[in-house]
């Protein structure tokens, strides 16, 4: 019993295994990454099969095994999915944050403990319910994006670091640009628009409440658009991210 | 590696859900081992599924007419609909014999890490069936019976959302609690928790 190991992680993502088990990847404090065996969840009668669900906060207990470790004792911490799944705005939103913290950390066993405890208080706030589902993904990704080192540059130019606000926004190089290093078909978000940006990416939720709802949707655009250029691959959860808050009043 | 045509039956065999390489390597010398007769009928019936199979124009379920068993059965509530993720939850529900009603199999569930979003499931089939008459009857009660998951609990919810503007309309959620059987004790938390919820007075 000697090689057993424990750590505290949020469930990614739940693939099926043969007759009754799953393949459940976590993102833990410790360990990173982690794709472990939970035998015989798929049961009812599993004594740990839903605290294995995603968005569950869970402190488990693993045995290493030949290929992959096999899960032997989880509790839960935090019950996320209850408060998430019960909307399914937030339920959309929570889906890209556990399909951007799997893309974003490829190393599997790599610490990654600022991401854990970004989606892990992204997830707490997204239950909780305490802001728009889509505000919170959107600082979310800025902020996951400033940990990979791809924060989008939006008070200064990307290319020659002029000091702005500048109008133009390139995804291409990386941000605002100023006039001089702009590249042709960059877009050119309002004033508002950048300034979200910037206080999504600091936690000012001061200035972000007072943000017009037009500006967030063109916000949320230029980030998913800047995630996705910096990823090379489309995620799949974020065309199905309702967005319905600000459609409705923008 | 085996030579020609074992090992393309082999990989073949391997693709199938839950079969690894020793079952598909099992299961390839247990047909090179059987008779003829026996494998014409597997033939036959791996044909016929592909061929004779289709899905019901008002369910979804699996048929082998336009319309399956259980809609053409008249002595089905036509007020009831259960509505469930794929077709072996219908096989399910009826084992209970508890329930008179039909159904409506969406395909799944909402899933957006996988890509299944409200338009990759019959949702709308759903709606429009919820919205016409049938032999002069509406239908009254829909019973969600997605499965009790995330993406199941999702589904529920969203159905809800989209059913409530439906006059008259009466939306249920299976109920979910202990199974029978089972020691208190062991029960997860959000088993229990939600055997607490749903309490009902004796």
């Amino acid at each position: 019993m000697a090689n057993l190991y424990r750590d505290t992680g949020i469930v990614l993502r739940v693939q099926k295994l043969g007759e009754a088990d799953r393949i459940i990847t976590f993102l833990t404090q410790r360990h990173g990454k982690l794709r472990a065996v939970a035998k015989g969840v798929r049961r009812t009668s599993s004594k740990f099969g839903a605290r294995l669900e995603p968005f569950c906060h869970v402190d488990v207990q693993f045995h290493p095994g030949r290929s992959l470790d096999i899960i032997t004792q989880v509790q839960t911490l935090d019950a996320f999915g209850v408060g998430i799944v019960n909307d399914y705005q937030r339920y959309t939103a929570a889906c890209a944050i556990l399909e951007t913290a799997d893309r974003l950390t490829a190393e599997e066993g790599e610490p990654v403990v600022r991401l854990y405890l970004l989606v892990t208080g992204a997830l707490r706030a997204l239950a909780a319910a305490e802001r728009d589902p889509s505000l919170l993904l959107d600082a979310f990704l800025m902020r996951a994006m400033a940990f990979a080192g791809w924060a989008p540059a939006v008070n200064e130019c990307a290319k020659c670091g002029t000091p702005g606000p500048h109008r133009a926004f390139s995804v291409q190089a990386g941000g605002t640009c100023c006039p001089n290093c702009r590249p042709p078909g960059s877009a050119s978000p309002s004033a508002d628009t950048l300034t979200l940006l910037s206080a999504l990416l600091h936690g000012q939720w001061g200035v972000v409440d007072e943000i017009p709802h037009l500006a967030r949707r063109d916000a949320s655009g230029l980030v998913a658009a800047h995630l996705q250029w910096h990823l090379e691959r489309q995620l799949r959860s974020l065309p199905l991210v309702e967005r319905k808050a600000k459609l409705d009043d923008g | 590696m085996y030579e020609g045509p074992v090992q393309d039956l082999i990989d073949e065999l391997g693709r199938l859900p839950g079969v690894g390489p020793k079952s598909a390597q099992r299961i390839a010398f247990h047909l090179l081992a059987t008779e003829p007769a026996d494998i014409e009928r597997l033939q036959h019936a791996l044909q016929k599924v592909k061929e004779g199979v289709v899905f019901c124009d008002v369910c979804g379920n699996v048929s082998a007419e336009t319309r399956c068993r259980i809609c053409r059965d008249p002595k089905r509530d036509l007020s009831l609909v259960c509505v469930v993720e794929e077709p072996k939850d219908v096989q399910a529900i009826e084992r209970t014999r508890e329930f008179k009603g039909r159904y409506h199999v969406l395909g799944g569930a909402l899933d957006p890490l996988s890509g299944v979003g409200p338009d990759q499931l019959r949702i709308r089939q759903l709606l429009n069936r919820i919205g016409t008459t049938t032999d002069g009857v509406d239908i009254s009660e829909v019973i969600i019976a997605t499965d009790p998951n995330t993406e199941g609990e999702a589904t529920a919810t969203y159905l809800v959302r989209m059913l409530r503007d439906f006059p008259g309309l009466t939306v249920t959620r299976l109920a979910s609690g202990l199974p029978m059987g089972g020691d208190l004790e062991f029960a997860d938390e959000l088993t229990l928790g939600r055997a607490l919820s749903g309490r009902r007075s004796m």
